[in-house]
Order: C-alpha cells, then structure tokens, then sequence
C-alpha cells in the first residue's frame, strides 16, 4: 500500500482503540464492513498469508476463557504477518482489579503493538487502555461491549441479505448481560436496521426500552416477520431459579425451535454468537438448519478482526 | 456529654484564657434566629460574649479586632456522617487527618461512624475514639456507636452502655439491618434511652451485585444497577417499625424523590423520623460517572438529574433536614479497578461548603436554608449546643467569603485519601477562618493554626 492510500484509510477510521461500537457512524462500520468483505473473500484463497502486521506484536490477553474469539484473534493477527502471544489469567475474585493493573504495566514494558483483552468486568478494557501506550482491541468486557462480534454479525447479514437497512432483527434471549446484544444494537442501528429484543422480564435491563429496540416479552411476537433471528447465550448459572424457573421453560417460551422460527419470514435467517446450549436456547435442528449462518459468523469472524487490526495498524506509530 | 467535654486540645494560639476578639464588619448569618444582617461579634473565653449589628463598628475597648470585611459569620458546620479509617484503617484517615480536613472545610464539628476495624460496638471502643480525638483532633468530634454488634445486624449492642459512655447516635455503617425482628427490637429497646437510629436503607437483596443507580446508563455501560425501590422499601419498613415503636429515627442519606414522599408522609403523620442527604446527591447525578469513573461511585448511589432537584426541593421545603459531607476516604488502589469492584465512597469534608455554595449560585436555595441544614438542624438532630450564634453559646464559628472562585485540586486536600469527585471542579465560596471553641484551627490563607 502506498502512503497516500494510507493516509486516506487512516481519515476513514482515525482510531488508536476499538473499545466500543457506541459513537461510530456508518461510513466508519461500513469501512471495517468492506475491509473484512475483501479479506473474507482472499481468507477463501490458498496463499492467504500478508505482511501488513510483519515485525509487530499482538497479545491475546484473555482474563476469561474463550476458545473461539481468541483463536480468531490469533488467526486473524497470523494471517496479517503479526507474531502473536496468548495470556490467560485466571484471576480470583479477591486480587481481580490490583492484577488488572499490575498486569498492564507488565505488559506495557514488553512494547507490544496491539493487546487483545477480555475481562468480566464491565469497562475493565478501557481501564486497562488508559494504562498503556499500543492499541487496545475489546473483545468483551462484562455485560458491556464485544465490538468485533457487533461487526462480524453485521457483515454476516449482510452478506447474506445483500443489505441492513430496512432488515428487521430479533434479538433473543439474556439481553441483560449480553454484550453481544448491546453491541449488535448500536451497530445495527447505525446500519438502519430495525431492531427487536425479546426476553422474560427478568434478562431485560432496567429501561431497556431507552436501548434502541422494539422490546418483547412474547417471542412469537417479536419474531413476526423478521429477517434475523439472532438468539443469545444463556449462562448455565443462571438458568435454574434464580432469573428462569428451569431450562425447560425457558426452552418453552424463549427457546428457538420450528414453530416459533415459522413465525418470521420464510427466508429468515438464524444467527447465535456461540457457544450454543442445544435444547435451552435453540432446537439442536434449528441450529443445523439450512438457513443457520451460525458457522458463516465464525468464518466472518477472521475477516471482520483482519479488518479491524488492518485499520489499526495503519494509525500505528512508525517504527 | 456536651459537645465542649470532648473538643481538642489547642495550644499557642487563637484566644487565650482572659482575653477577647471582637468580628467586626461582618454579615451575620444564623439560621436558628432566622438573622441575616450586618453585624459584629464577641468571643470571650471560648464563648459567644455578644453578637449583633450594634458590633458592626463599635469594637469594645481592649480586645482584638478582626475586620471580616462583610465575609458571613456563620456558626461552624456541624457533618453527622463522616467515614474515618481509625481504627483499622489509618492508610486511609485518622481522626487528626480528617479533623484537618474539616477545619480547613469549616466543620467544626465531626460525628464519625462506627465502621471501622474493630466496629465501634463497644464502650471501650467509644472511649478509645473520644481519646483519640481529645488528643489529636483539631474540631470536635462525636462517634456514633454500631447498633448491632459487628455491624452484622443480628445481634443488638448495649445501646443503653454505648450511650451513656458518649455514644451521640447509632448507626448500622453502610448496611441495613435486613432482619425486620432486629430492627424492631432496636427502635423499641433504644427508645428506653432516648437513643437515635440512623439507617443507611438500602434493600440488600435487591441491590446486591449493584454499582450505580438502575436505569438507562446502567443498561449501557453494562453494570448492574442499584434501584431506588431497594432505597424506598426498606424506608418505607423503617417507618412502619418506627409507627409501630415510637423510636427516634433518622434515614442517614435519601438520594430519591420517591424516598422524599415516605419520609414527607412519614412526618405528616407526626412520626419521630427524620432524614439526611449527601452533598454528592444534591450537586451531580449519575451521568457525572461517564466512562466508568470510579470516584463518582458512592452509595447510595448517583440518581438521575430529576432525583437531585427533588433533593434540592427536600431541602426547601423541610423534609430533608440535614447535609452531611458523607466524608468516604478510599486510598487510589482500591479504586483503580473496574467500576463494579471499586470501592463505594468520596472524600468531602473540605469541599462540603462550596459545594452547597453551588445552590445558593444557582439560585436554587436561599443561604439560610443551606446553612440550617447544616448548622442548627443537626445541632437540634443530635442534642448538641453549638450550631447557633447566640450569646454564652461555645464560640464555633467560621467565616468565609461566598463569592471568592477558586479551583479543587485533590493534591491539595488535607485528607489523607483523596478521592474527591470534584478535583478539577470550579467552586465558588471559601473558608476564611475557622475557630472552635473560640480558638483559631483554621486560617485562609497560611493553612491551619492549630
């Protein structure tokens, strides 16, 4: 890439973190979108190798296991020429915050480029970014944000739809704790789609009708005449009693199975961010289906993190 | 035990035994006498000897003059909830370190809660804090005594002991006694002694896991929220109970309207209750905290912007009855975390003052309405003699210029932790001198005295 060419991508997205899809506008989503389009459609080449990351360093800093995002992290950086390190830190709930910090400052004096973090607490990632000097990526920080998850669904619909605008989506399930929802709204949203949550009352967030969605407690409902069903995780914790009665229930009335699926359009598609309780959230031959994008999304996954440390490494002092 | 009996020893300056200062030029602010005029007074031998517009010019022969140069002479600020960290916690404050504080702040007198380590749950205890303040304190201070015994809110102290060894209230610290049976039992056991119960009413169940206040940002920023129905039901309890007992009780700080209407029907119906607020609920709300700024986490927590008029509403009209500065050393480790596993609690000794100012600014409160409520209502709350200038009371005085601007730095806090959530904010109102029983702690500029 030129310089020049450079310096117009670095216009389209001047950030130094991605901690956050709030605040983003959509030629900036479209951007990453289009980005991670080009990058899906090579990662389907033999010679997907580049050398736009070569001599940088990413860390996976992980203090919450995740096979799935952090070895798309770890392909993505890979296949963009970075070398990349995989830390997971288990923590005990006593030292959480002290290791938190202690941990940044480590890590900072290694001068790494880019670190990757998860952590189960709510604005955890942006903390740790205040911290140190490279370029921060969130992937999860407790119920709050999963910015490449809003992102690689966005570019799985479209893909599929050919568009977002004027799509409707249902988002369904433990909307409470679920960064994925809150990222998915905003971006969503952003891109002009219509945006529905449905769960039982108690996996809505206080004013969750403030959030930027339609919301439902009846599913059959919410999922009248949608285009994406995109159903939700739910924790094994907190499945029996303490915010639904029991699994089975909950399957009942929030699970995604053919009759409920039946009520949206015909060429619905079916989505879930993974990993899938089979017969608590969605029928084990709904996830199967053939309308299911739900293996798209994991592939759409590399691409969109490809697009996302591609637009970051550009804004990344020279060395 | 008066509030004199336990005031710090001061040596070297101020006003010595014999001698006399007069305040002239002064505008006299007391809120017990509804005055507000230009005026002087004077202080002999640690008391009120005089006070009136009759001083405005006319100093009396042989005394020191001190020309307040129409600042406002006001009684000193009397703040019935401060959080210190001794004993247990000294990194955080000591009773000497956040007795500076409020000297600087213009509270003259301190009541400390019992949430230390050990709990203050015991008379040794209590004499151990009057020691301690008799020796290194520069204000007065009093301390409440736990109501249940290690704050556990299952078993009751010996309120009867507690109070006779100079325990001025008792408090459950940041907890509510969630247990209906205990709470009855201490309202109807304390009334015997004509004791005080001041509750922190927070539901803990309902705002279990809770960081801030339930609602639309909660839902964004991804944190669990603290609702107001937690604050409210348990108020609402409290009063039942207080129906059902006759005990004197008191809501330590209310951050809601729905909780300003319990309370305004609560003393409709001629009940014993009455109610405090922080100063952090009536000057920010909870859109202060924006990108997870940990110093604005407090409990209860930050309402909405509706909710701080209602407080400011409460104020006017009567219902809410005091201000406390809800003074919360926290040192910086602790919180730099992520909000939900920071610590609760601000520093606001010194900027309690100021901040109130703000009101008085805005237009929102009349002076006498802010100083009321923090001179003579928590003087007539907790039985003490100061909080009013009036002659041969204890000469707590200050004075301060509510017009001079000036800028919050937290390096510069006299407390020993400084996690205020207005470093960097614009204030408007200073503290130009400090005096406790007559004696200079206090003195703006040059610091302390004392």
């Amino acid at each position: 890439m030129t310089n020049a060419v450079a310096k117009v991508a670095a216009l389209h997205f001047p950030h130094r973190h991605l901690l956050t899809v709030e605040g983003l506008g959509a030629a900036e989503i479209n951007f990453l979108l289009d980005l991670a389009d080009k990058a899906a459609d090579d990662n389907r080449q033999t010679g997907k190798k580049r050398d736009l990351l070569r001599g940088r360093t990413l860390i996976n800093l992980f203090f919450e296991a995740s096979t799935r995002t952090q070895s798309s992290f770890e392909m993505a950086a890979k296949r963009l020429g970075a070398d990349v390190m995989n830390m997971n830190v288990p923590t005990s709930s006593v030292q959480k915050g002290e290791t938190l910090i202690d941990t940044a400052m480590t890590l900072n004096a290694m001068r790494p480029d880019i670190i990757v973090v998860r952590h189960h607490a709510a604005g955890a990632v942006e903390l740790l970014a205040q911290k140190i000097d490279c370029s921060v990526i969130n992937a999860g920080d407790g119920s709050h944000q999963h910015p490449t998850q809003a992102l690689l669904d966005a570019l799985t619909i479209r893909r599929a739809k050919g568009r977002i605008a004027g799509l409707t989506v249902a988002i369904c399930g433990d909307i409470l704790h679920s960064r994925v929802a809150r990222s998915n709204i905003i971006v969503l949203n952003a891109l002009g789609a219509r945006v529905r949550i449905a769960a039982p009352s108690t996996l809505l967030p206080a004013a969750a009708d403030r959030m930027g969605a339609e919301v439902f407690t009846d599913m059959w409902k919410a999922l009248d005449g949608a285009d994406v069903v995109m159903m939700l995780r739910l924790q094994r914790e907190r499945m029996e009693g303490s915010y639904v009665p029991s699994t089975r229930e909950y399957f009942h009335f929030f699970g995604l199975d053919h009759e409920k699926l039946a009520r949206a359009k015909p060429d619905a598609v079916i989505m879930h961010p993974g990993p899938m309780n089979r017969g608590v959230e969605i029928a084990s031959t709904v996830a199967d289906h053939s309308r299911s994008l739900i293996r798209d999304q994991v592939e759409m996954g590399v691409a969109v993190r490809m697009a996302v440390l591609e637009a970051l490494a550009r804004n990344l002092p020279k060395r | 035990m008066n509030a004199a009996t336990i005031s710090a020893k001061r040596t070297g300056h101020g006003a010595k035994a014999g001698t006399a200062t007069v305040f002239i030029n002064a505008r006299i602010v007391d809120p017990a006498a509804n005055r507000d005029e230009p005026g002087g007074l004077l202080v002999r031998e640690g008391r009120i000897a005089d006070v009136g517009s009759h001083l405005r010019r006319n100093a009396p022969e042989g005394v020191d003059v001190v020309d307040c140069k129409g600042h406002v002479l006001a009684p000193g600020l009397i703040d019935a909830q401060v959080f210190t960290g001794e004993p247990g916690f000294e990194h955080r404050e000591t009773l000497k370190t956040a007795s500076h504080a409020a000297a600087s702040g213009g509270v003259t007198t301190m009541v400390v809660m019992p949430e230390t380590n050990p709990v203050i749950d015991q008379v040794a205890l209590v004499d151990f804090i009057q020691r301690r303040a008799r020796d290194n304190a520069i204000v007065h201070v009093h301390t409440m005594a736990a109501m249940t015994k290690g704050l556990k809110g299952e078993e009751m102290t010996e309120i009867g002991l507690l109070k006779r060894a100079g325990a001025i209230a008792f408090s459950n610290g940041k907890t509510s006694v969630a247990n209906t049976r205990v709470m009855r039992n201490v309202l109807l056991y304390s009334k015997d002694f004509g004791a005080l119960i001041v509750h922190h009413t927070e539901d803990p169940y309902l705002s279990a896991n809770g960081s801030m206040n339930s609602g639309e940002v909660a839902a964004r920023l991804g944190l669990a929220g603290v609702p107001k129905a937690a604050e409210t039901i348990m108020l609402e309890r409290d009063v039942r109970l207080v129906e059902l007992t006759g005990g004197r009780y008191h809501a330590a700080t209310i951050s809601c309207a729905d909780s300003l209407e319990v309370v305004r029907a609560a003393k409709a119906r001629k009940l014993p209750v009455t109610c405090g607020v922080s100063i952090n609920h009536l000057t920010l709300n909870e859109n202060d905290i924006g990108p997870y700024r940990t110093f604005f986490k407090v409990r209860p927590p930050l309402r909405s912007d509706e909710d701080r008029a209602a407080m400011i509403r409460g104020l006017a009209s009567g219902d809410i009855d005091i201000i406390v500065s809800s003074h919360d050393p926290q040192d910086a480790d602790d919180k730099r975390r992520p909000f939900a596993e920071a610590t609760d609690g601000a520093v606001g000794l010194e900027t309690l003052l100021p901040a109130a100012l703000r009101l008085y600014h805005s237009g929102e409160l009349p002076l006498q309405t802010i100083l009321r409520a923090l001179t003579s209502n928590p003087a007539k709350l907790l039985g003490l003699h100061s909080g009013r200038l009036e002659k041969g009371a204890i000469a707590d005085i200050i004075l301060f210029d509510p017009g001079e601007p000036w800028v919050v730095n937290k390096d510069l806090l006299r407390s020993r932790s400084k996690n205020t959530p207005f470093d960097e904010s614009k204030m408007q109102g200073r503290v130009l001198r400090t005096l406790v029983a007559g004696e200079t702690v206090y003195q703006y500029p040059g610091g302390e005295r004392a």
